[in-house]
């Protein structure tokens, strides 16, 4: 698959990145090649073999429903950037 | 053009467990902002997630209810996007192995029973609550946020779109609400958003098979704005058509103070989720056996309880719909009937005095000042010919602030029925010499005379005398 420009900024944008013009070369270079090497799996016959959904062989891993303590608030506020009255403080959230 | 409405429903209901669905957190409703809170549910590096069992009974237990396929392998994902009411950046949800689908439920709507198919059930976390600086979204340059509500527990039951107005849509959340309710699932109570539905709406030529472009509004949360949305979209898209427009794919809000959607945000570049299995959880895998076992503790589902109030008591379709329709409701029925009282009687006094008081009040049958052993009694009391019906809607008002038996207010007040023969027939007399005009009237063949004669009676005796015995002396007495 080939990465494009278009893919970049797209994928960079999903993410919430800036990466300016000059430097989509890099990137397209760099994803590319990442890109390139997964191709390779596509060389293994996968015929018959379900999906991976979990990389472990584990399942049901489950806590009972008991109340455990919370954090106290100002622990749990001590590395916001910002906070007000107990809240978390955010800049303005609207889409463009 | 004549154009049909398609409406397809998400519905989410916040599941009443102690704790969130990924950390101990507890999950009540009112904390003060940010404590319930704990490095998992924010969303802190390093932390791993365990998932709450109960979540997933209660998951299987919904799929069970409304007739879903249980997946026995199932998993979560991850649901990227960029929101602060999501600390970690993604919502846990899931994505293509969900607990349950392809169910259906039967709504019954002006007489006429419909089937709403279900997509899917999915389990997932909520996300959190921003509380903006300026008035509205749009004019807020920060917003605060409370984490309380991020991961309590959601099933999000996701139908097909399978209905065509605002009251089919309506009638089937309220039989998500009460089979939720039944099963013990979700309190369900909306002014507290534990139940909130995403519609979307789009309208197409009758008789075309092909989708129009839908509206999507998210976040309706009571039974008035999804019927007046609804409503609304509907309007709209047709006039946008009919002025030789296109509906454009959108977000929409619904303003239930001025009563119209907005457009909020246009999915044009429709959002890439990028789901992603949750490696960070193990898959859950059910057997059939502890599906059959989850089966078995199902109660009696809405349906199953109003066919038997219909072959057990008699009472009509629609009596046995509306007892029915809430739990709270149902076993308030079920009690007042073992406390002695007759069916229908039982019926028509919870739907008509009870259900006004509550209204009026705004209590919920839980709540209600008269138990059903008392309202049993007095309705007892009305069969036994003790009390007249019109008495005991005095008796019903005076229960209804006081602690006292029926029985006890009856004889305070007097208000025992007259079925003394001799006391009636005194006033019996009385009426018909104090009103010429109707007694002739009835003497000369209009029958329906002795209506205001019979008025008379009751209205001399308080109230108090037996009507089928007026009814009985007057005919006898005018010949």
């Amino acid at each position: 698959m080939k990465v494009t420009k278009e893919d970049i900024q797209n994928v960079a944008g999903l993410s919430r990145l800036a990466i300016p013009d000059t430097e989509t070369d890099v990137y397209i270079a760099q994803l590319g090649g990442f890109l390139e090497y997964v191709e390779n799996l596509k060389e293994i016959d996968t015929e018959g073999v379900a999906p991976t959904t979990y990389a472990l062989p584990m399942q049901n891993v489950f806590r009972e429903d008991v109340v455990k303590p919370s954090l106290d608030r100002e622990a749990a506020l001590s590395n916001a950037p910002m906070k007000e009255d107990g809240y978390f403080k955010v800049p303005r959230v609207l889409e463009e | 053009m004549k154009y049909e409405a398609v409406i397809g429903l998400e519905i989410h209901c916040e599941l009443k467990t102690k704790t969130k669905i990924f950390c101990g957190c507890e999950t009540g409703f009112g904390g003060d902002q940010n404590t319930h809170v704990c490095p998992v549910c924010l969303g802190l590096p390093g932390v791993l997630p365990t998932i709450n069992k109960r979540v997933v009974e209660f998951g299987i237990k919904a799929g069970l209810a409304t007739n879903c396929t249980i997946n026995k392998f199932s998993k979560f994902d991850r649901k990227n996007y960029y929101y602060p009411d999501l600390p970690k950046n993604w919502q846990t949800s899931q994505y293509d192995l969900p607990i349950a689908e392809h169910g259906w439920v039967d709504i019954d709507v002006e007489g006429e029973k419909k089937r709403v198919r279900l997509t899917r059930i999915h389990m997932e976390e909520d996300a959190g609550k921003l509380v903006h600086s300026g008035n509205t979204i749009k004019d807020s340059a920060s917003s605060n946020v409370d984490y309380n509500r991020t991961g309590v527990p959601l099933l999000e039951i996701v139908s097909e779109p399978d209905m065509h107005t605002a009251e089919e849509a309506r009638t089937y959340m309220e039989k998500i609400k009460a089979i939720m309710e039944y099963i013990d699932v979700s309190n369900c109570r909306m002014e507290e958003g534990n139940l909130r539905a995403d519609v979307n709406v789009s309208i197409r030529p009758v008789g075309s098979k092909e989708l129009g472009t839908r509206t999507e509004m998210k976040n309706i949360n009571s039974f008035k704005s999804l019927v007046d949305a609804i409503d609304y979209e509907i309007d709209r898209q047709t006039e946008v058509l009919e002025d030789g427009g296109h509906i454009v794919q959108e977000t929409r809000t619904w303003d239930p103070n001025r009563g119209i959607t907005l457009s909020m945000r246009s999915k044009e570049d429709a959002h890439d989720y990028r789901y992603m299995p949750e490696p960070d959880l193990p898959p859950i895998v059910t057997t059939d056996e502890q599906i059959e076992a989850y089966r078995k503790e199902l109660p009696e589902l809405p349906d199953a309880r109003r066919e038997r109030l219909e072959k057990e008591y008699g009472l009509s379709d629609y009596d046995a719909g509306v007892i029915t329709a809430s739990r709270p409701m149902a076993e308030y029925f079920d009690e007042v009937v073992a406390g002695g009282a007759d069916a229908k009687l039982a019926a028509n006094w919870i739907m008509g005095e009870l259900a006004k008081h509550l209204n009026a009040e705004n209590k919920t049958i839980v709540d209600s000042p008269v138990e059903p052993a008392r309202l049993a009694a007095m309705i007892q009391m009305i069969t036994k010919g003790t009390i007249s019906s019109k008495i005991a809607k005095t008796v019903f008002e005076e229960m209804w602030t006081s602690k006292d038996a029926p029985e006890e207010i009856v004889k305070a007040k007097g208000l025992v029925q007259i079925t003394d023969t001799k006391a009636i027939e005194e006033i019996v007399d009385k009426v018909i010499a104090d009103n010429p005009k109707p007694v002739e009237d009835y003497k000369g063949g209009n029958k329906k005379a002795i209506g205001a004669l019979v008025g008379q009676v009751m209205k001399q005796s308080k109230g108090k005398a037996n009507p089928q015995m007026v009814n009985q002396l007057l005919a006898q007495k005018l010949g």
